[in-house]
């Protein structure tokens, strides 16, 4: 196949998330660079067309094309992430336009969880408001690579250098206190295109790059850890068929690193050691393997090992903890509030366990970013620090290290209900 | 670190192979949902990848509304012997003879909104706790809001303003007795992609996507095939056309997109130019505005 199709194969992916508050334009903006990137089909913008004007909209209203449930429309919010796509020739996008209310911050940080870059989006006439400082922390606590603030709504402000710069310096200002690697400023209009796609002919003292540069272009692949081998095994592979009677294969996703055939690894939590005999993928026998592939690992000796057990590769040093206790920043997404000392179930990778929460360290207060210990009451939409004993050892690394290994969801037995997110420090 | 790289279809890959042994792992009677489209195509060979060189640990379901394309039986039995698999077909046809639905009446009569009632029938006869699905989120607005894991209720239904929040690839399987899930394992995945993946692998297909001769009448501007069951208005003429499948899914509203493509890489051309999306054909999306949501909170594919 020749040009642009066998281009097409070979496209990194990256995965983006909008933020900020209610009606800054996230969902605008994404159908912003649906369009002009020509992603919409035409199909889908007369659909858009048609409800835009029974509902009296002047202009097309691009929000339309992300806020696909009949409540989003009729109210004109976001409730929950809306997932599009689409692909220029450098990189294939995956989008998650999060919801800014506050009471959906769950669904927000959902569609942040897995992202390589966030949006933050502020109302260049509102500037930085409570729930833009949220999402600021929580993408920072998410360890999101890189945050964009798109400072949005630039045609009701006449386009001002000056307001820009305020907005920007006010974030600068909080910034130190996030642990965001790569922070850019983009002054742009959602609403009419400006810096979003084309570049903005009335911001000409704007000469920073638009914001589908920067999406083309950040760099993204030194994003992932390749140092510390860790593979959670999440089924074994035993056909016990004729063909293959003694085939016993450990499947799963690496999390990180990579491994080669004949490397030696550990296995835990049995602390045993043994070396790789093959790594398979069909019939496709790999020499290398590496995140974020899905594997199936043989080893050369027999060992009971099963899902909740990880492979690791001992020699570069660095090991996972090997623990009941574990303290995590968990965000809270549930109406019933954390019990201290309540007990629930851990997932963690591919081991669930029961487990109890032994002690809340302190409360983030969002305006602030200042630990907060007095009031430890934790309800939905808090974010906590808290101390964990879970009924068997897990295998874990910071999630600043990894964020596969490093992360954890709470689930409420009671309800099955996923309660919290949880970050290992 | 460009040595470990991979492309957008290999991750993608990895992330479907991910999802589909996480429900083998975290259910105990899951089912694939199998309608002889090529997401369910795509979706199946996935899971062959994911638990190769044993057998997929579950079976498959085809929910068989009687308008089918023979092309399509003819491709699902014949896959089914050569990998070994087991199909379980639930036809809509016995729900219609048991009561439980009524058919649609008039020309435009479709079984595909009886569906759902089979598919759910189906799922508590055989108490499957988990059913994969080939959705997409880029197929509709709709879907573009749904999680892997899906949660329903005893009534099967779909709650899509209180989904559970679902993090990195942490998915929560627990439910109640009586409650399911739905799965996408390729959710993330584009018409385009699964064209470019289909090519990659160079999976089998039915004929039907390659273009060919048929017998097709149009109506409200969508092709249709003309096929036994198929009641035609007057003003309706059969002509025979140049034709291809770009869905597969019930004939009563399966429009036929007019093409010249006939292997792989002409479809992906045609994919590549083409202005509208792939449920642009579907007559089942057109009936309302939300039509989609409607169906799939009752408990839809
Ligand atoms: N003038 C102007 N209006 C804009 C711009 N961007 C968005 N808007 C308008 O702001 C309103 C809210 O936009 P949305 O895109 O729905 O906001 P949102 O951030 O997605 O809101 P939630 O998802 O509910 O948090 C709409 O009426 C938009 O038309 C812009 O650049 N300029
Ligand atoms: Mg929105």
């Amino acid at each position: 196949m020749s040009g642009k199709e066998s281009g097409y194969l070979d496209m990194e992916l990256l995965r983006f998330t909008t933020a900020g508050s209610v009606d800054d334009g996230k969902s605008t903006l994404i159908g912003r660079l649906l369009y002009d990137s020509k992603a919409i089909f035409e199909d889908q913008m007369e659909a858009i067309e048609r409800v835009s004007e029974r509902s009296g909209h002047e202009e097309v209203n691009l929000a339309l094309l992300t806020d696909g449930l009949r409540s989003e429309r009729e109210q004109g919010i976001t409730i929950d992430v809306a997932y599009r796509y689409f692909a220029t020739p450098k990189r294939k996008f995956i989008i998650a336009d999060t919801p800014g209310h506050i009471q959906y911050t769950r669904n927000m940080v959902t569609g942040a969880s897995t992202a390589n870059v966030a949006l933050i989006l502020v109302d260049a006439r509102h500037g930085v408001l409570e729930q833009t400082l949220r999402h600021a922390y929580i993408a920072s606590l998410l360890q999101i690579p890189h945050v964009i603030f798109c400072i949005n709504k630039m045609d009701l402000v006449d386009y001002s250098q000056e307001t820009f710069e305020k907005i920007k310096s006010d974030i600068d200002a909080v910034s130190s206190k996030l642990s965001v690697k790569d922070i850019r400023f983009v002054p742009i209009s959602a609403l009419k295109g400006d810096n979003v796609v084309d570049r903005s002919e009335v911001m000409d003292w704007y000469d920073g790059p638009t914001l589908m540069y920067l999406l083309e272009n950040i760099h993204i692949s030194s994003d992932i850890n390749h140092d510390d081998f860790r593979f959670p095994v999440q089924y074994v592979i035993r056909p016990q068929s004729a063909e293959w009677p003694d085939y016993r294969g450990y499947a799963g996703r690496i999390a990180s690193g990579a491994i080669k055939v004949g490397d030696e690894v550990g296995v835990l939590p049995s602390g045993f050691t043994s070396k790789v005999k093959s790594i398979d993928m069909m019939e496709e026998s790999l020499e290398v393997g590496f995140a974020p592939q899905s594997v199936s690992i043989t080893l050369e000796d027999e060992i009971d090992i099963s899902r909740g057990d990880m492979l690791i590769k001992r020699n570069n040093g660095s090991e996972p903890k090997n623990s009941q206790d574990i303290e995590a920043m968990v965000c809270w997404f549930n109406e019933r509030k954390l019990m201290p000392r309540g007990k629930y179930v851990i997932k963690h990778t591919s081991s669930d366990a029961r487990c109890m929460v032994t002690d809340i360290q302190y409360k983030m207060n969002i305006n602030t970013l200042e630990k907060n210990e007095e009031d430890k009451e934790v309800g939905m939409n808090d974010i906590a620090r808290i101390k964990i004993r879970s009924t068997k050892p897990l295998f874990f690394d910071s999630y600043s290290r990894n964020r596969i290994t490093g992360s954890l969801i709470l689930v409420d037995e009671a309800t099955n209900e996923t309660v919290a997110a949880g970050m290992i420090i | 670190m460009d040595q470990y790289r991979i492309n957008h279809l290999k991750e993608l890959e990895a992330e479907s192979i991910y999802v589909i042994r996480e429900v083998a792992a975290q259910f105990e009677n899951p089912v694939m949902l199998f309608s002889g489209g090529k997401d369910s195509i795509v979706m199946f060979h996935l899971a062959r990848k994911a638990f190769w060189p044993g057998k997929v640990p579950f079976p498959l379901m085809h929910i068989d509304t009687g308008h089918n394309f023979p092309e399509a039986l003819e491709y699902r039995d014949r896959i089914m012997e050569e990998t070994g698999t087991k199909c379980i077909v639930a036809l809509v046809q016995d729900s219609i003879d048991q009561g439980r639905v009524v058919e649609e009446k008039g020309v435009n009569a479709s079984r595909n909104k009886l569906q759902t009632v089979t598919l759910l029938d189906a799922i508590e006869n055989h108490k499957f706790d988990a059913a994969m699905g080939g959705g997409r989120r880029d197929e509709e607005k709709a879907r573009a809001k749904e999680r892997f894991f899906s949660h329903r209720d005893e009534f099967g239904q779909w709650d899509p303003k209180n989904q559970r929040p679902e993090l990195w690839n942490i998915f929560n399987g627990r439910k109640n007795m009586g409650e399911h899930f739905r799965v996408f394992p390729i959710s993330n995945w584009t018409e385009m992609d699964v064209w470019q993946y289909i090519y990659m692998e160079q999976i089998d297909l039915p004929s039907l996507y390659f273009t060919h001769k048929r017998e097709v009448f149009n109506r409200d501007g969508v092709w249709l095939a003309k096929l036994p069951f198929m009641q035609l208005k007057d003003t309706e003429k059969v002509e025979t056309l140049d034709v291809r499948c770009r869905t597969i899914g019930d004939v009563t509203c399966t429009g036929l997109t007019l093409s010249t493509a006939n292997t792989l890489e002409d479809i992906i051309h045609e994919v590549a130019s083409t202005r509208t999306t792939e449920r642009g054909g579907r007559a089942d999306d057109k009936r309302s505005e939300s039509a989609m949501e409607d169906r799939k909170r009752e408990g839809y594919f």
